[in-house]
């Protein structure tokens, strides 16, 4: 798996930053399945992100895990 | 520089006395916002003079702008990809950034504009990371402004860089409310953010908006390496444009930009900064923007609305998001702030 602010795997260095950026104000930019770095709309209310393989997460999607 | 010595326990100045003293005797009761080496000597306060500066840009807000709060929500209709090296930006197609190009379409154009609306605001901003609009975009917002103007009850404004004239005249005959170009930082230091472009380039821009008949909105990051000299130096070139909306941002130093290294903005510097602007600017709109959730947290952006902001951008922006526009909707109705009503704005 692969950290969805800086592209890196989960399992090895420290993403607490990561983490707290994700949880604040970035969507994720990079695929967390492969780490492609993706399409990301962001409006007033949500955001989409496209992985060209892995296909789209949105924040609605994100909001219900 | 100053010319004025300032002791920097009290905030006494050498000149006119306490500038706190100073600045409500002229700026309350007169309206006339604080010059350069007045506006350097309130970002020079002690800490402990935080309060008693964020309470009297508080009561200049109240008198010169009144209790409403003006709100706003923005949307990027092209993101990424952009020519110009703004060093702050992560949509800047020359750093090695996350953010890759993208556009949105009318009917999401249109959807974001409703959306908005449905919170009580009265703004909208469609954005593209542009040096300058090309045909194919002018053409979308076109289409976009005239679709949004057809089916939501809100003003439209833009955000697209430089203009030349017959762009500018293009938009305000679309019926473009209000448009924004910000400055970003003092003239005096703008060659250390922008390479590609001047800070004079920009200036034209909002000349011709202004002659136009658009609402001018500028305004600028906080904590890009300038010094305080230079952010006093900022707010008076903001307040000889005389803009109708200054929006306020702190930088998020995203991944990729030349700016990633440096530290979020601490949350008492923003809070004076943001004083110390209402100082010398007291009777334009004044707008919490990107940055604030970083630097100020929650309890900060109350104080910050309590400090001299009258207006917010709720919701998401252009590639960072925001706090949910409900936390910023219940957070006025707490501090008993009315929402600027659209008839209001015209």
């Amino acid at each position: 798996m692969f950290c969805s602010f800086c592209g890196g795997e989960t399992a090895t260095g420290d993403h607490e930053r990561c983490r707290a950026r994700l949880s604040l104000i970035d969507p994720p930019r990079y695929c967390a399945e492969c780490a492609r770095r993706m399409v990301v709309q962001v409006d007033p209310m949500g955001w989409t992100a496209r992985c060209s393989r892995h296909g789209e997460r949105t924040s609605a999607e994100a909001a219900q895990r | 520089m100053t010319t004025a010595s300032t002791d920097t326990a009290t905030g006494t100045t050498g000149e006119g006395g306490d500038i706190l003293a100073v600045a409500r005797e002229q700026v309350l009761e007169r309206g006339e916002g604080l010059s350069e080496a007045q506006v350097l000597e309130v970002l020079r306060l002690p800490a402990e003079r935080l309060t008693e500066a964020l309470a009297l840009a508080h009561e200049v807000r109240m008198r010169w702008c009144g209790p409403d709060v003006e709100v706003e929500g923005i949307v990027s209709l092209k993101t990424g990809g952009c020519p110009e090296d703004c060093h702050f930006c992560s949509q800047s197609g020359l750093f090695d950034s996350p953010v890759r190009a993208a556009w949105l379409d009318k009917d999401r154009l249109v959807e974001a504009a409703k959306q908005t609306a449905k919170t009580g605001a009265t703004e909208f901003c469609i954005v593209a990371a542009v040096r300058g609009p090309d045909e194919k975009l002018m053409e979308q917002i076109r289409v976009g402004v005239a679709a949004i103007r057809a089916e939501v009850d809100i003003n439209v404004a833009c955000s697209l860089g430089m203009l030349t004239q017959d762009q500018v005249d293009r938009l305000a005959a679309m019926g473009v409310h209000r448009y924004n170009h910000n400055l970003e930082t003092a003239r005096s230091h703008f060659p250390e953010v922008v390479t590609t472009h001047t800070w004079e380039e920009r200036w034209e821009t909002l000349q011709m908006v202004r002659a136009a008949g658009m609402e001018v909105c500028c305004g600028g990051i906080v904590g890009m390496g300038e010094s305080l000299e230079q952010r006093a130096e900022f707010a008076v070139q903001l307040a000889s444009l005389d803009p109708d909306e200054v929006p306020m941002n702190f930088l998020i130093p995203n991944p990729g930009t030349p700016f990633a290294h440096l530290d979020v903005p601490q949350g008492p510097d923003a809070l004076m900064t943001i004083a110390a602007f209402r100082l010398a600017m007291p009777k334009t709109v004044l707008r919490f923007a990107g940055g604030r959730e970083l630097t100020l947290g929650d309890l900060g952006a109350e104080q910050g609305m309590l400090g001299g902001i009258n207006a917010i951008i709720v919701g998401n922006y252009l590639t960072n998001l925001g706090r949910p526009a409900e936390q910023d909707l219940e957070m006025l109705e707490t501090l008993k702030m009315p929402i600027k009503a659209l008839n209001d704005t015209l």
